[in-house]
């Protein structure tokens, strides 16, 4: 799906909260755009053995914006290499729209915490890089690079070094570079955790725009709770020795959400005092709905 | 969203500085200085008659030299046959010395093996290769071209080995997920990620290279400049040496300046390593 026909179909679609859109289990059970089955991971070392995953089990749906959340250490970041294919897990498989996959593909691309910019390119070239991989035509190259720049808001700065960037600029620089080949799946292993606090939000508030527009499958790991209440349809709570998924939480705010809305706040305390004392239980939010 | 933008948004710094500069050119003014200064000591050593002229030549003994050779094109020609060695012999020490260096960096056995043996191959004087160059290849183009060859691939393999060790896992990763056969990796990403390590690599193979192929000279019957160095001390004509010898330097700075230079330049500019 190019980003035209997306924008088009989210149009034309019956409602413009990202959430209306995946919300159908029937569908879901025969499409899912990612699957984790019974995934293990194994680090071993002379001294001992570490499970840093045991038998996670996870099945997002298309277009849902999914959150690993979890302290460090729980095995998120992992989780996600390993459905990125740069880690190989020691057990379990991982299927993409149905396939097998094993190594890294351009149906799953990573947007990294620090910038893994090409320093030898300028923004264009760079957002440009994966469609030349693809095979694209330079002509449409171009074209689809000024596209994606634009919906990041960096068309001005096409011909900028990577170094003339602030760290904000380079994460959105790597957004347009990873939806531009137009993946099924877009991983965010904690892309705004560097950031400064009012990037961050700004840029928290641009990505929910652009999932919008795009309706892409999105898998963002985080270890900020207000973050992945603030974006998640679904949060995957992780914790850790042995890395494991604890719980899910639902979340069905509408979108775009607000960081300083009270539903986002209550939740995200809620969430946090749960990490905090296993005793307690985060409510689901939609005995907490408000404006 | 556009207002929101310009929270995070700065201007690019200005690219680099303007060609020309109006004022006062100290630099320049501070090199002429010195070479004057140089000349003047030497015309003064000369003057003094310290060591006789046929062993210390005045300058502008050399001068003339340098000037009649230049009349006749016997420089012109010698420099051109030289310069032609280099080209070839460098460039195949790039090509060759990227392909053993890359392997190097990328697996560990061929570290292990063929590493040990760079290694130890580039405490080798390349000119001790020339007996077996000749024998090999006979009095040819080739015997030089080898010789000059041994001299430069060792330390661009070497310095091409740590390149390719010196590249952020991230940006391999990121080159890896969108896909690609492999040698279109290495020309976009690997080739392009190793330059900032191999710029001072790439330099040390061209001056390895020079020395190999002006001390093979000495030795090599054609005209050439290691050649023109050896009929000047056979005809006891010191001032055509030191003229000659002039010669060398300039075409090594030349070279300095304005391919390495540029290079790193460059380099520089792009990964935003000169200070601002």
């Amino acid at each position: 799906m190019t980003l035209e026909t997306a924008l088009t179909a989210r149009a034309e679609g019956p409602a413009k909260s990202g959430s209306a859109l995946v919300r159908a289990p029937e569908a879901a059970a025969t499409s899912a755009a990612l699957e984790v089955r019974g995934v293990f991971k194994r680090f071993e070392t002379r001294r001992h053995d570490t499970l840093a995953l045991s038998d996670i089990n996870l099945t997002v749906r298309p277009g849902e914006f999914i959150c690993l959340l979890g302290p460090s250490g729980c095995g998120k970041s992992t989780l996600l290499n390993i459905i990125a294919g740069f880690d190989k897990p020691s057990g379990g498989e991982m299927l993409v729209g149905g396939n097998r996959v094993t190594g890294p593909g351009r149906d799953r691309v990573v947007v990294f915490q620090e910038a893994a910019l090409f320093p030898w390119l300028n923004v264009r070239s760079n957002v440009e890089f994966g469609l030349k991989l693809a095979g694209v035509g330079k002509a449409e190259r171009r074209e689809r690079a000024e596209q994606y720049l634009k919906l990041v808001g960096l068309e001005r700065f096409h011909k900028a070094y990577i170094h003339e960037l602030s760290g904000g600029m380079k994460q959105r620089v790597q957004l347009a570079r990873s939806l531009a080949v137009d993946p099924e799946i877009l991983l965010m292993d904690e892309p705004f955790a560097a950031l400064d606090a009012q990037t961050r939000d700004v840029l928290q508030e641009e990505l929910q725009d652009i999932w919008q527009r795009t309706g892409k499958t999105i898998v963002f790991v985080t270890h900020n709770v207000r973050e992945a209440v603030l974006l998640a349809d679904r949060v995957i709570v992780m914790s850790p020795s042995p890395g494991r998924i604890k719980r899910e939480i639902s979340i069905s705010l509408e979108h775009p959400r607000s960081p300083d809305s009270h539903a986002v706040v209550d939740l995200a305390a809620d969430i946090r005092e749960e990490l905090r004392n296993p005793e307690h239980e985060a409510k689901a939010p939609e005995s907490r709905w408000s404006i | 969203m556009v207002d929101l933008t310009a929270v995070d948004i700065i201007p690019p710094r200005a690219r680099s500085k303007p060609r020309f500069k109006l004022g006062v050119p100290w630099k320049a003014i501070r090199i002429a200085i010195f070479y004057l200064g140089l000349l003047g000591i030497w015309k003064l050593i000369s003057v003094m008659e310290i060591w006789p002229s046929y062993t210390f030549p005045p300058p502008e003994d050399v001068f003339e030299d340098l000037k009649l050779l230049a009349q006749d094109g016997i420089i012109w020609h010698a420099i051109r046959t030289t310069m032609e060695r280099m080209a070839i012999g460098y460039s195949l020490s790039i090509l060759i010395g990227l392909v053993i260096g890359i392997s190097m960096g990328s697996f560990k056995w061929v570290d292990e093996t063929v590493g040990s043996l760079v290694l130890g191959l580039q405490s080798l004087p390349s000119i001790t290769w020339f007996p077996l160059a000749i024998l090999w290849f006979g009095l040819s183009e080739h015997a030089i071209i080898f010789v000059v060859l041994m001299g430069s691939v060792n330390s661009i393999a070497i310095s091409s080995a740590a390149g390719v060790k010196s590249i952020p896992p991230l940006l391999l990763r990121a080159s890896n997920m969108f896909g690609g056969p492999w040698w279109q990796k290495l020309i976009y990403v690997i080739l392009p990620a190793m330059l900032p390590s191999m710029v001072q690599g790439l330099k040390l193979g061209w001056s390895f290279a020079w020395r190999s192929l002006l001390a093979a000279e000495l030795l090599f019957v054609s005209i050439s400049l290691g050649h023109l160095l050896s009929i000047g001390r056979d005809l006891n004509d010191v001032s055509e040496v030191v003229s000659i010898m002039l010669v060398i330097v300039a075409l090594g700075m030349a070279m300095d300046r304005i391919v390495f230079g540029r290079l790193e330049g460059w380099v520089n500019e792009r990964w935003g390593l000169r200070a601002a």
